[in-house]
Protein backbone atom coordinates (compact mmCIF):
# COMPACT_ATOMS: atom_id res chain seq x y z
CA UNK A 1 0.00 0.00 0.00
CA UNK A 2 2.75 2.28 0.99
CA UNK A 3 4.62 1.49 -1.90
CA UNK A 4 1.52 2.47 -3.96
CA UNK A 5 1.33 5.70 -2.86
CA UNK A 6 5.17 6.48 -2.54
CA UNK A 7 4.70 5.44 -6.35
CA UNK A 8 1.95 7.62 -7.68
CA UNK A 9 3.38 10.71 -5.61
CA UNK A 10 6.44 10.46 -7.56
CA UNK A 11 4.66 10.11 -11.02
CA UNK A 12 2.27 13.14 -9.90
CA UNK A 13 5.50 14.72 -9.08
CA UNK A 14 7.35 14.14 -12.38
CA UNK A 15 4.26 15.06 -14.33
CA UNK A 16 3.84 18.64 -12.73
CA UNK A 17 7.32 18.79 -12.84
CA UNK A 18 7.22 17.98 -17.23
CA UNK A 19 4.55 21.07 -17.01
CA UNK A 20 6.84 23.59 -14.89
CA UNK A 21 9.05 23.05 -17.63
CA UNK A 22 6.61 24.32 -20.52
CA UNK A 23 5.68 27.26 -18.66
CA UNK A 24 8.99 28.22 -17.45
CA UNK A 25 9.80 27.95 -20.68
CA UNK A 26 7.22 30.69 -22.20
CA UNK A 27 8.93 32.81 -19.31
CA UNK A 28 12.25 32.29 -20.35
CA UNK A 29 11.71 32.97 -23.73
CA UNK A 30 9.67 36.36 -23.09
CA UNK A 31 11.92 37.85 -20.34
CA UNK A 32 15.02 36.83 -22.66
CA UNK A 33 12.85 38.48 -25.70
CA UNK A 34 12.14 42.02 -23.55
CA UNK A 35 15.68 41.99 -22.12
CA UNK A 36 17.20 41.65 -25.26
CA UNK A 37 14.87 44.18 -27.36
CA UNK A 38 13.36 46.34 -24.91
CA UNK A 39 17.00 48.72 -24.60
CA UNK A 40 16.68 49.82 -28.03
CA UNK A 41 13.85 52.08 -27.43
CA UNK A 42 16.19 54.17 -24.79
CA UNK A 43 17.13 55.27 -28.41
CA UNK A 44 14.92 54.69 -30.59
CA UNK A 45 10.95 55.92 -30.01
CA UNK A 46 8.62 53.43 -30.10
CA UNK A 47 6.35 55.68 -32.09
CA UNK A 48 8.92 55.87 -34.92
CA UNK A 49 9.96 52.28 -34.72
CA UNK A 50 6.49 51.51 -35.36
CA UNK A 51 5.06 53.91 -37.65
CA UNK A 52 8.41 54.70 -39.84
CA UNK A 53 9.23 53.22 -43.00
CA UNK A 54 13.00 53.93 -43.19
CA UNK A 55 14.86 51.17 -42.35
CA UNK A 56 18.79 51.77 -42.35
CA UNK A 57 20.23 50.07 -39.62
CA UNK A 58 23.67 50.50 -40.67
CA UNK A 59 23.77 53.95 -42.06
CA UNK A 60 25.82 56.69 -40.49
CA UNK A 61 22.86 57.80 -38.63
CA UNK A 62 21.17 54.70 -38.25
CA UNK A 63 17.17 54.77 -38.39
CA UNK A 64 14.59 51.93 -37.26
CA UNK A 65 11.52 51.95 -38.59
CA UNK A 66 9.86 48.95 -39.20
CA UNK A 67 6.35 50.07 -40.48
CA UNK A 68 6.86 48.19 -43.94
CA UNK A 69 7.54 45.28 -42.47
CA UNK A 70 4.12 45.27 -40.38
CA UNK A 71 2.37 46.21 -43.02
CA UNK A 72 4.41 43.08 -45.00
CA UNK A 73 3.50 40.26 -42.61
CA UNK A 74 -0.09 41.83 -42.57
CA UNK A 75 -0.90 41.93 -45.95
CA UNK A 76 1.04 38.63 -46.93
CA UNK A 77 -1.17 36.76 -44.23
CA UNK A 78 -4.09 38.20 -44.87
CA UNK A 79 -4.42 37.54 -48.87
CA UNK A 80 -2.92 33.91 -47.79
CA UNK A 81 -6.13 33.72 -45.92
CA UNK A 82 -8.37 35.07 -48.51
CA UNK A 83 -6.79 32.07 -50.59
CA UNK A 84 -6.77 29.96 -47.98
CA UNK A 85 -10.16 30.30 -46.24
CA UNK A 86 -12.69 29.44 -48.99
CA UNK A 87 -10.78 26.21 -50.30
CA UNK A 88 -9.91 24.88 -46.59
CA UNK A 89 -13.54 25.74 -46.29
CA UNK A 90 -15.26 23.95 -48.74
CA UNK A 91 -12.79 20.79 -48.45
CA UNK A 92 -13.38 20.52 -44.76
CA UNK A 93 -17.58 20.53 -45.68
CA UNK A 94 -16.97 18.29 -48.13
CA UNK A 95 -14.53 15.70 -46.04
CA UNK A 96 -17.04 15.89 -42.77
CA UNK A 97 -21.08 15.92 -45.02
CA UNK A 98 -19.99 14.71 -48.53
CA UNK A 99 -17.47 12.60 -49.05
CA UNK A 100 -17.84 8.78 -49.65
CA UNK A 101 -15.10 6.91 -47.18
CA UNK A 102 -12.87 5.86 -49.78
CA UNK A 103 -12.51 9.53 -51.45
CA UNK A 104 -12.19 11.03 -47.77
CA UNK A 105 -9.42 8.30 -46.51
CA UNK A 106 -7.15 9.95 -49.50
CA UNK A 107 -7.96 13.42 -49.38
CA UNK A 108 -7.61 13.23 -45.31
CA UNK A 109 -3.85 11.50 -45.80
CA UNK A 110 -3.12 14.32 -48.37
CA UNK A 111 -3.98 17.13 -46.26
CA UNK A 112 -1.78 15.30 -43.46
CA UNK A 113 1.41 15.15 -45.10
CA UNK A 114 0.54 18.49 -46.58
CA UNK A 115 0.94 19.58 -43.01
CA UNK A 116 3.94 17.52 -42.43
CA UNK A 117 6.38 19.02 -45.22
CA UNK A 118 9.31 21.20 -44.08
CA UNK A 119 8.70 24.96 -45.03
CA UNK A 120 12.08 24.92 -46.71
CA UNK A 121 10.37 22.55 -49.52
CA UNK A 122 7.37 25.13 -49.74
CA UNK A 123 9.77 27.59 -50.38
CA UNK A 124 11.83 25.61 -52.99
CA UNK A 125 8.01 24.76 -54.96
CA UNK A 126 7.27 28.56 -54.27
CA UNK A 127 10.27 29.62 -56.13
CA UNK A 128 9.75 26.74 -59.01
CA UNK A 129 6.66 26.99 -59.68
CA UNK A 130 4.62 30.09 -58.03
CA UNK A 131 7.27 32.52 -58.89
CA UNK A 132 7.94 31.56 -61.94
CA UNK A 133 4.27 31.39 -63.08
CA UNK A 134 4.01 34.71 -61.70
CA UNK A 135 6.97 36.14 -63.52
CA UNK A 136 5.36 34.53 -66.88
CA UNK A 137 1.55 35.93 -65.94
CA UNK A 138 2.20 39.09 -64.32
CA UNK A 139 6.13 39.85 -64.71
CA UNK A 140 8.67 41.62 -62.85
CA UNK A 141 10.97 38.96 -60.27
CA UNK A 142 8.00 36.73 -59.65
CA UNK A 143 9.33 37.24 -56.19
CA UNK A 144 6.68 39.26 -54.43
CA UNK A 145 3.58 39.40 -52.05
CA UNK A 146 1.39 37.49 -54.08
CA UNK A 147 3.87 34.60 -53.95
CA UNK A 148 4.64 34.53 -50.56
CA UNK A 149 0.55 34.69 -49.92
CA UNK A 150 -0.16 31.65 -52.02
CA UNK A 151 2.78 29.93 -50.69
CA UNK A 152 1.52 30.60 -47.46
CA UNK A 153 -2.09 29.46 -48.16
CA UNK A 154 -1.21 25.89 -49.31
CA UNK A 155 0.51 25.98 -45.66
CA UNK A 156 -2.49 27.40 -43.89
CA UNK A 157 -4.93 24.90 -45.50
CA UNK A 158 -4.58 21.50 -43.44
CA UNK A 159 -4.91 23.72 -39.87
CA UNK A 160 -7.77 25.14 -41.46
CA UNK A 161 -9.75 21.71 -43.40
CA UNK A 162 -8.65 19.92 -39.83
CA UNK A 163 -10.57 22.45 -37.69
CA UNK A 164 -13.56 22.82 -39.82
CA UNK A 165 -13.60 19.07 -40.37
CA UNK A 166 -13.60 18.49 -36.72
CA UNK A 167 -15.86 21.50 -35.72
CA UNK A 168 -18.50 19.87 -38.22
CA UNK A 169 -18.10 16.11 -37.08
CA UNK A 170 -18.82 17.75 -33.25
CA UNK A 171 -21.96 18.76 -34.00
CA UNK A 172 -24.96 16.35 -33.11
CA UNK A 173 -26.52 14.12 -35.53
CA UNK A 174 -30.07 15.51 -34.63
CA UNK A 175 -29.33 18.59 -36.30
CA UNK A 176 -28.24 17.58 -39.50
CA UNK A 177 -31.63 15.38 -39.35
CA UNK A 178 -33.72 17.85 -38.11
CA UNK A 179 -32.93 19.99 -41.19
CA UNK A 180 -33.43 17.21 -43.32
CA UNK A 181 -36.64 15.85 -41.75
CA UNK A 182 -38.12 19.66 -42.38
CA UNK A 183 -37.78 18.67 -46.11
CA UNK A 184 -34.35 20.94 -46.44
CA UNK A 185 -32.21 19.87 -48.95
CA UNK A 186 -28.83 18.90 -48.13
CA UNK A 187 -26.82 21.97 -49.03
CA UNK A 188 -29.67 24.00 -47.57
CA UNK A 189 -29.04 21.99 -44.04
CA UNK A 190 -25.17 22.68 -44.53
CA UNK A 191 -25.44 26.30 -45.38
CA UNK A 192 -27.86 27.45 -43.07
CA UNK A 193 -27.74 25.41 -39.58
CA UNK A 194 -24.40 22.83 -39.79
CA UNK A 195 -21.57 25.41 -40.53
CA UNK A 196 -23.00 28.22 -38.76
CA UNK A 197 -23.69 25.95 -35.40
CA UNK A 198 -19.92 25.30 -36.43
CA UNK A 199 -18.71 28.94 -36.73
CA UNK A 200 -16.84 29.47 -33.48
CA UNK A 201 -14.48 26.74 -34.31
CA UNK A 202 -14.14 27.57 -37.81
CA UNK A 203 -13.25 31.00 -36.61
CA UNK A 204 -10.63 29.20 -33.92
CA UNK A 205 -9.20 27.03 -36.78
CA UNK A 206 -8.68 30.36 -39.02
CA UNK A 207 -7.22 32.47 -36.20
CA UNK A 208 -4.77 29.51 -35.61
CA UNK A 209 -3.83 29.39 -39.22
CA UNK A 210 -3.17 32.60 -38.90
CA UNK A 211 -0.82 32.62 -36.27
CA UNK A 212 1.18 29.94 -38.21
CA UNK A 213 1.16 32.44 -41.40
CA UNK A 214 2.05 35.08 -39.94
CA UNK A 215 4.76 33.13 -38.19
CA UNK A 216 6.35 31.33 -40.86
CA UNK A 217 9.63 32.54 -41.86
CA UNK A 218 11.28 30.24 -44.71
CA UNK A 219 9.05 30.04 -47.13
CA UNK A 220 8.18 33.48 -47.48
CA UNK A 221 11.84 34.65 -47.39
CA UNK A 222 12.69 32.35 -50.59
CA UNK A 223 9.32 33.77 -52.18
CA UNK A 224 8.89 37.61 -50.65
CA UNK A 225 11.83 39.31 -52.34
CA UNK A 226 12.85 40.49 -49.05
CA UNK A 227 13.21 44.00 -49.89
CA UNK A 228 13.16 46.38 -47.38
CA UNK A 229 10.20 48.50 -49.22
CA UNK A 230 6.49 49.15 -48.19
CA UNK A 231 4.64 46.56 -50.51
CA UNK A 232 2.91 49.26 -52.86
CA UNK A 233 1.14 45.95 -55.00
CA UNK A 234 0.33 41.99 -55.38
CA UNK A 235 3.54 42.71 -57.56
CA UNK A 236 5.80 44.41 -55.12
CA UNK A 237 8.90 42.79 -53.42
CA UNK A 238 7.93 42.01 -49.47
CA UNK A 239 9.86 42.06 -46.21
CA UNK A 240 7.95 40.25 -43.47
CA UNK A 241 8.49 40.62 -39.75
CA UNK A 242 10.07 37.17 -39.80
CA UNK A 243 12.14 37.74 -42.81
CA UNK A 244 13.57 40.85 -41.50
CA UNK A 245 14.80 39.26 -38.51
CA UNK A 246 16.40 36.47 -40.26
CA UNK A 247 17.90 38.42 -42.91
CA UNK A 248 20.42 40.75 -40.41
CA UNK A 249 20.74 38.15 -38.11
CA UNK A 250 23.78 36.80 -38.77
CA UNK A 251 26.00 40.18 -38.87
CA UNK A 252 24.16 42.33 -36.90
CA UNK A 253 25.74 43.98 -33.75
CA UNK A 254 24.52 46.85 -31.65
CA UNK A 255 21.60 48.58 -31.35
CA UNK A 256 20.85 46.89 -35.21
CA UNK A 257 21.07 43.41 -33.19
CA UNK A 258 18.96 45.30 -30.35
CA UNK A 259 16.29 46.34 -33.00
CA UNK A 260 16.15 43.00 -34.70
CA UNK A 261 14.90 41.06 -31.01
CA UNK A 262 12.81 44.42 -31.17
CA UNK A 263 10.97 43.68 -34.03
CA UNK A 264 10.82 40.19 -31.93
CA UNK A 265 8.69 41.38 -29.40
CA UNK A 266 6.32 42.85 -32.14
CA UNK A 267 5.65 39.71 -34.18
CA UNK A 268 5.63 38.17 -30.31
CA UNK A 269 2.91 40.41 -29.43
CA UNK A 270 0.66 39.81 -32.46
CA UNK A 271 0.89 36.09 -31.80
CA UNK A 272 0.16 36.76 -28.56
CA UNK A 273 -2.89 38.52 -28.95
CA UNK A 274 -3.86 35.94 -31.99
CA UNK A 275 -4.03 33.35 -28.88
CA UNK A 276 -5.72 35.00 -26.73
CA UNK A 277 -8.17 35.64 -29.68
CA UNK A 278 -8.46 31.79 -30.23
CA UNK A 279 -9.10 30.96 -26.71
CA UNK A 280 -11.42 33.38 -25.90
CA UNK A 281 -13.60 32.15 -28.91
CA UNK A 282 -13.15 28.73 -27.99
CA UNK A 283 -14.53 29.55 -24.00
CA UNK A 284 -17.41 30.88 -25.73
CA UNK A 285 -17.90 27.99 -27.85
CA UNK A 286 -17.63 25.51 -24.40
CA UNK A 287 -19.68 27.57 -22.57
CA UNK A 288 -22.69 27.77 -25.28
CA UNK A 289 -22.10 23.90 -25.73
CA UNK A 290 -22.72 23.91 -21.74
CA UNK A 291 -25.53 25.93 -22.22
CA UNK A 292 -26.99 23.39 -24.51
CA UNK A 293 -26.75 20.53 -22.11
CA UNK A 294 -27.87 21.84 -19.06
CA UNK A 295 -31.10 23.63 -20.38
CA UNK B 1 -64.54 2.54 -39.96
CA UNK B 2 -63.42 5.38 -41.60
CA UNK B 3 -64.73 5.45 -44.93
CA UNK B 4 -61.46 7.89 -46.30
CA UNK B 5 -58.85 6.13 -47.59
CA UNK B 6 -55.66 5.04 -45.68
CA UNK B 7 -53.13 7.70 -45.54
CA UNK B 8 -50.50 5.22 -45.26
CA UNK B 9 -50.93 1.74 -47.01
CA UNK B 10 -47.83 -0.54 -45.94
CA UNK B 11 -46.98 -3.57 -47.90
CA UNK B 12 -44.72 -6.61 -47.09
CA UNK B 13 -42.23 -3.91 -46.53
CA UNK B 14 -38.58 -5.65 -45.33
CA UNK B 15 -35.81 -3.68 -44.74
CA UNK B 16 -32.52 -4.55 -44.49
CA UNK B 17 -28.92 -2.96 -42.31
CA UNK B 18 -26.37 -5.02 -44.91
CA UNK B 19 -26.95 -8.53 -43.77
CA UNK B 20 -29.15 -7.81 -41.04
CA UNK B 21 -32.62 -7.82 -41.45
CA UNK B 22 -34.32 -5.24 -39.36
CA UNK B 23 -37.86 -5.14 -40.72
CA UNK B 24 -39.96 -8.93 -42.01
CA UNK B 25 -42.77 -8.39 -44.45
CA UNK B 26 -44.54 -5.18 -42.64
CA UNK B 27 -48.21 -4.63 -43.51
CA UNK B 28 -50.82 -2.21 -42.45
CA UNK B 29 -52.97 0.92 -43.06
CA UNK B 30 -52.52 4.00 -40.91
CA UNK B 31 -55.67 5.82 -41.34
CA UNK B 32 -56.13 9.95 -41.06
CA UNK B 33 -56.12 12.18 -38.10
CA UNK B 34 -55.74 9.09 -35.95
CA UNK B 35 -53.05 8.53 -33.23
CA UNK B 36 -51.14 5.80 -34.34
CA UNK B 37 -48.72 4.17 -31.22
CA UNK B 38 -45.80 1.58 -32.08
CA UNK B 39 -44.63 -0.11 -29.18
CA UNK B 40 -41.95 -2.83 -28.81
CA UNK B 41 -38.95 -3.87 -26.95
CA UNK B 42 -35.45 -1.90 -27.81
CA UNK B 43 -33.92 -2.84 -31.25
CA UNK B 44 -37.68 -4.17 -32.64
CA UNK B 45 -37.79 -2.10 -35.80
CA UNK B 46 -40.39 0.41 -34.54
CA UNK B 47 -38.59 3.45 -34.72
CA UNK B 48 -37.03 1.96 -38.02
CA UNK B 49 -39.97 1.54 -39.43
CA UNK B 50 -40.84 5.03 -38.33
CA UNK B 51 -38.13 6.50 -40.16
CA UNK B 52 -39.32 4.92 -43.64
CA UNK B 53 -42.45 6.65 -43.63
CA UNK B 54 -40.42 9.90 -44.16
CA UNK B 55 -37.27 8.24 -45.88
CA UNK B 56 -34.52 9.14 -43.15
CA UNK B 57 -33.55 5.65 -43.35
CA UNK B 58 -32.00 7.20 -46.49
CA UNK B 59 -29.30 8.66 -44.72
CA UNK B 60 -28.02 5.60 -43.37
CA UNK B 61 -25.55 3.69 -45.44
CA UNK B 62 -26.40 -0.32 -46.69
CA UNK B 63 -30.26 0.30 -46.21
CA UNK B 64 -32.35 -1.83 -48.56
CA UNK B 65 -35.95 -1.77 -48.59
CA UNK B 66 -38.18 -4.13 -50.72
CA UNK B 67 -42.21 -4.39 -50.78
CA UNK B 68 -44.24 -0.87 -51.27
CA UNK B 69 -45.14 2.23 -48.33
CA UNK B 70 -47.91 4.45 -50.09
CA UNK B 71 -48.82 7.72 -48.85
CA UNK B 72 -51.83 9.11 -50.14
CA UNK B 73 -51.80 6.08 -52.39
CA UNK B 74 -48.26 7.11 -54.20
CA UNK B 75 -45.49 4.91 -53.59
CA UNK B 76 -43.14 6.56 -51.41
CA UNK B 77 -40.16 4.85 -53.03
CA UNK B 78 -41.49 5.91 -56.26
CA UNK B 79 -40.70 9.21 -58.38
CA UNK B 80 -42.21 10.90 -55.45
CA UNK B 81 -39.56 13.67 -54.60
CA UNK B 82 -37.86 13.21 -51.31
CA UNK B 83 -38.09 16.63 -50.39
CA UNK B 84 -41.72 16.95 -50.85
CA UNK B 85 -42.37 14.28 -48.82
CA UNK B 86 -40.39 15.97 -46.05
CA UNK B 87 -42.45 18.42 -45.85
CA UNK B 88 -45.70 16.43 -45.92
CA UNK B 89 -44.41 14.07 -43.22
CA UNK B 90 -42.78 15.97 -40.45
CA UNK B 91 -40.80 14.39 -37.60
CA UNK B 92 -40.29 15.30 -34.00
CA UNK B 93 -37.14 13.14 -32.49
CA UNK B 94 -36.35 11.55 -29.41
CA UNK B 95 -34.04 14.11 -28.24
CA UNK B 96 -35.18 18.02 -28.75
CA UNK B 97 -33.19 19.39 -31.38
CA UNK B 98 -33.82 22.77 -32.01
CA UNK B 99 -31.39 24.73 -34.08
CA UNK B 100 -28.43 27.09 -32.19
CA UNK B 101 -30.22 30.02 -33.14
CA UNK B 102 -33.34 31.96 -31.67
CA UNK B 103 -36.70 30.82 -31.41
CA UNK B 104 -38.27 32.93 -34.11
CA UNK B 105 -35.26 31.73 -36.47
CA UNK B 106 -36.26 27.78 -35.56
CA UNK B 107 -39.89 28.20 -36.43
CA UNK B 108 -39.35 30.17 -39.63
CA UNK B 109 -36.31 27.95 -41.04
CA UNK B 110 -38.81 25.40 -42.63
CA UNK B 111 -40.97 27.79 -44.65
CA UNK B 112 -37.64 29.74 -45.47
CA UNK B 113 -35.95 26.69 -46.94
CA UNK B 114 -39.46 26.27 -48.82
CA UNK B 115 -39.16 29.42 -50.26
CA UNK B 116 -41.27 31.73 -48.29
CA UNK B 117 -39.51 35.25 -48.03
CA UNK B 118 -42.48 37.33 -46.82
CA UNK B 119 -41.66 38.67 -43.33
CA UNK B 120 -45.16 39.07 -42.31
CA UNK B 121 -45.99 35.60 -43.51
CA UNK B 122 -43.45 34.42 -41.34
CA UNK B 123 -44.82 35.96 -38.34
CA UNK B 124 -47.52 34.92 -38.48
CA UNK B 125 -46.80 31.46 -39.38
CA UNK B 126 -44.30 31.39 -36.11
CA UNK B 127 -47.26 32.62 -33.85
CA UNK B 128 -49.91 30.12 -35.24
CA UNK B 129 -47.43 26.85 -34.82
CA UNK B 130 -45.88 28.41 -31.84
CA UNK B 131 -50.19 28.91 -30.25
CA UNK B 132 -50.40 25.30 -31.77
CA UNK B 133 -47.78 23.27 -30.27
CA UNK B 134 -48.75 25.34 -26.69
CA UNK B 135 -45.66 27.34 -26.37
CA UNK B 136 -46.60 30.60 -27.18
CA UNK B 137 -47.16 32.14 -24.22
CA UNK B 138 -44.23 30.89 -22.66
CA UNK B 139 -42.02 32.30 -25.12
CA UNK B 140 -44.04 35.17 -27.04
CA UNK B 141 -41.77 37.45 -24.65
CA UNK B 142 -38.49 35.86 -25.86
CA UNK B 143 -38.79 35.11 -29.52
CA UNK B 144 -35.46 36.47 -30.47
CA UNK B 145 -33.65 34.71 -27.70
CA UNK B 146 -31.65 31.85 -28.26
CA UNK B 147 -33.46 28.48 -28.11
CA UNK B 148 -31.23 26.58 -26.39
CA UNK B 149 -32.02 28.43 -23.44
CA UNK B 150 -35.72 26.80 -23.31
CA UNK B 151 -36.02 24.21 -20.79
CA UNK B 152 -35.75 20.67 -22.23
CA UNK B 153 -39.56 20.01 -22.05
CA UNK B 154 -40.36 23.54 -24.67
CA UNK B 155 -37.84 22.63 -26.52
CA UNK B 156 -39.86 19.52 -27.35
CA UNK B 157 -42.83 21.72 -27.98
CA UNK B 158 -40.29 23.79 -30.32
CA UNK B 159 -39.22 21.09 -32.45
CA UNK B 160 -43.24 20.28 -32.69
CA UNK B 161 -44.07 23.97 -33.64
CA UNK B 162 -40.82 23.99 -35.82
CA UNK B 163 -42.39 20.78 -37.68
CA UNK B 164 -46.11 22.70 -38.19
CA UNK B 165 -44.45 25.39 -39.56
CA UNK B 166 -43.89 23.91 -42.64
CA UNK B 167 -47.88 22.75 -42.65
CA UNK B 168 -46.96 18.69 -43.18
CA UNK B 169 -49.87 16.51 -43.35
CA UNK B 170 -48.62 13.71 -40.71
CA UNK B 171 -46.85 13.87 -37.39
CA UNK B 172 -44.17 11.04 -36.74
CA UNK B 173 -42.73 10.95 -33.68
CA UNK B 174 -39.88 9.42 -32.35
CA UNK B 175 -40.43 9.12 -28.39
CA UNK B 176 -40.35 12.11 -28.33
CA UNK B 177 -41.43 12.43 -24.43
CA UNK B 178 -38.83 9.85 -23.35
CA UNK B 179 -36.37 12.45 -22.27
CA UNK B 180 -38.87 14.51 -20.65
CA UNK B 181 -40.12 15.10 -16.60
CA UNK B 182 -43.75 14.10 -16.40
CA UNK B 183 -44.94 17.34 -15.84
CA UNK B 184 -43.47 18.06 -19.50
CA UNK B 185 -44.81 14.75 -20.99
CA UNK B 186 -48.31 15.83 -19.82
CA UNK B 187 -48.49 18.79 -21.68
CA UNK B 188 -47.50 17.23 -24.53
CA UNK B 189 -49.43 14.24 -24.72
CA UNK B 190 -52.53 16.79 -24.07
CA UNK B 191 -51.43 18.38 -27.02
CA UNK B 192 -51.25 15.24 -29.65
CA UNK B 193 -55.05 15.33 -28.48
CA UNK B 194 -55.27 18.57 -30.23
CA UNK B 195 -53.22 18.15 -32.98
CA UNK B 196 -54.98 14.93 -33.78
CA UNK B 197 -58.04 17.04 -35.64
CA UNK B 198 -55.50 18.24 -37.97
CA UNK B 199 -52.90 15.91 -38.64
CA UNK B 200 -52.20 12.00 -38.79
CA UNK B 201 -49.94 11.16 -36.08
CA UNK B 202 -47.46 8.01 -35.70
CA UNK B 203 -45.27 7.73 -32.26
CA UNK B 204 -42.83 5.25 -31.16
CA UNK B 205 -42.98 5.05 -27.30
CA UNK B 206 -41.23 2.65 -24.79
CA UNK B 207 -43.99 4.09 -22.26
CA UNK B 208 -46.92 1.92 -22.43
CA UNK B 209 -49.43 3.88 -20.22
CA UNK B 210 -48.82 7.00 -22.75
CA UNK B 211 -49.65 4.66 -25.35
CA UNK B 212 -52.43 3.97 -23.92
CA UNK B 213 -53.49 7.42 -22.70
CA UNK B 214 -53.02 8.87 -26.45
CA UNK B 215 -53.19 6.29 -29.05
CA UNK B 216 -56.28 5.39 -31.34
CA UNK B 217 -54.78 2.28 -32.29
CA UNK B 218 -51.08 0.45 -31.32
CA UNK B 219 -48.88 -1.71 -33.28
CA UNK B 220 -47.24 -4.32 -31.22
CA UNK B 221 -43.57 -4.66 -33.03
CA UNK B 222 -40.96 -7.83 -32.26
CA UNK B 223 -37.46 -8.92 -34.07
CA UNK B 224 -38.67 -7.08 -37.41
CA UNK B 225 -42.32 -8.33 -37.57
CA UNK B 226 -45.75 -6.56 -36.19
CA UNK B 227 -46.70 -9.22 -33.94
CA UNK B 228 -50.19 -7.89 -33.87
CA UNK B 229 -51.75 -4.23 -34.78
CA UNK B 230 -55.75 -3.21 -32.95
CA UNK B 231 -57.42 -0.72 -31.55
CA UNK B 232 -55.32 0.22 -28.31
CA UNK B 233 -58.13 -0.93 -25.95
CA UNK B 234 -57.84 -4.42 -27.83
CA UNK B 235 -54.04 -4.48 -27.64
CA UNK B 236 -54.24 -3.15 -23.75
CA UNK B 237 -57.56 -5.52 -22.60
CA UNK B 238 -57.74 -8.28 -25.34
CA UNK B 239 -54.75 -9.39 -27.17
CA UNK B 240 -55.03 -12.06 -29.48
CA UNK B 241 -51.18 -12.95 -29.87
CA UNK B 242 -49.53 -14.94 -26.72
CA UNK B 243 -46.13 -12.82 -27.27
CA UNK B 244 -48.35 -8.86 -26.84
CA UNK B 245 -49.81 -10.66 -23.85
CA UNK B 246 -46.81 -11.43 -22.93
CA UNK B 247 -45.03 -7.76 -23.23
CA UNK B 248 -48.35 -5.79 -21.97
CA UNK B 249 -47.97 -7.70 -19.00
CA UNK B 250 -44.33 -7.03 -18.63
CA UNK B 251 -42.65 -10.46 -18.85
CA UNK B 252 -39.63 -9.33 -21.26
CA UNK B 253 -38.55 -6.04 -23.03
Amino acid sequence: MKRQRALEKTIEATLFGAAAVSVLAVILITVFLFQSGLPLFGKVKVSEFLFSTDWAPTAATPRFGILSFIVGSFSVTGLSLLFAVPVGLAVGIYLAELAEKKNSRLIRSAVELLAGIPSVIYGLFGIAVISAASRTLFGGSGYSVLSAAIVLAIMTLPTIINVTEVSLRALPRELKEGSLALGATEWQTIGKVLVPAARSGIVAGVILGMGRAIGETMAVLMVGGNAPIMPTGLNSMVRTLTMNIITDMSYATGDHLTSLFATGIVLFAFILILNLGVQLILKRTISQVEGAAGA
Amino acid sequence: MDPRPPKFDVRHLDLWYGQTQALKDVSFSIDPNTITALIGPSGCGKSTFLRVLDRMNDLIEGVRVEGSVLYDGEDIFGDRDVIELRKRVGMVFQKPNPFPMSIWDNIAYGPRVHGVKDKKALSDLVERSLVQAALFDEVKDRLHKPALGLSGGQQQRLCIARVLAVEPDVLLMDEPTSALDPISTAKIETLLDELKRRYTIVIVTHNMQQAGRVSDRTGFFLHGELVEYAPTRDIFFNPRDERTENYISGRFG
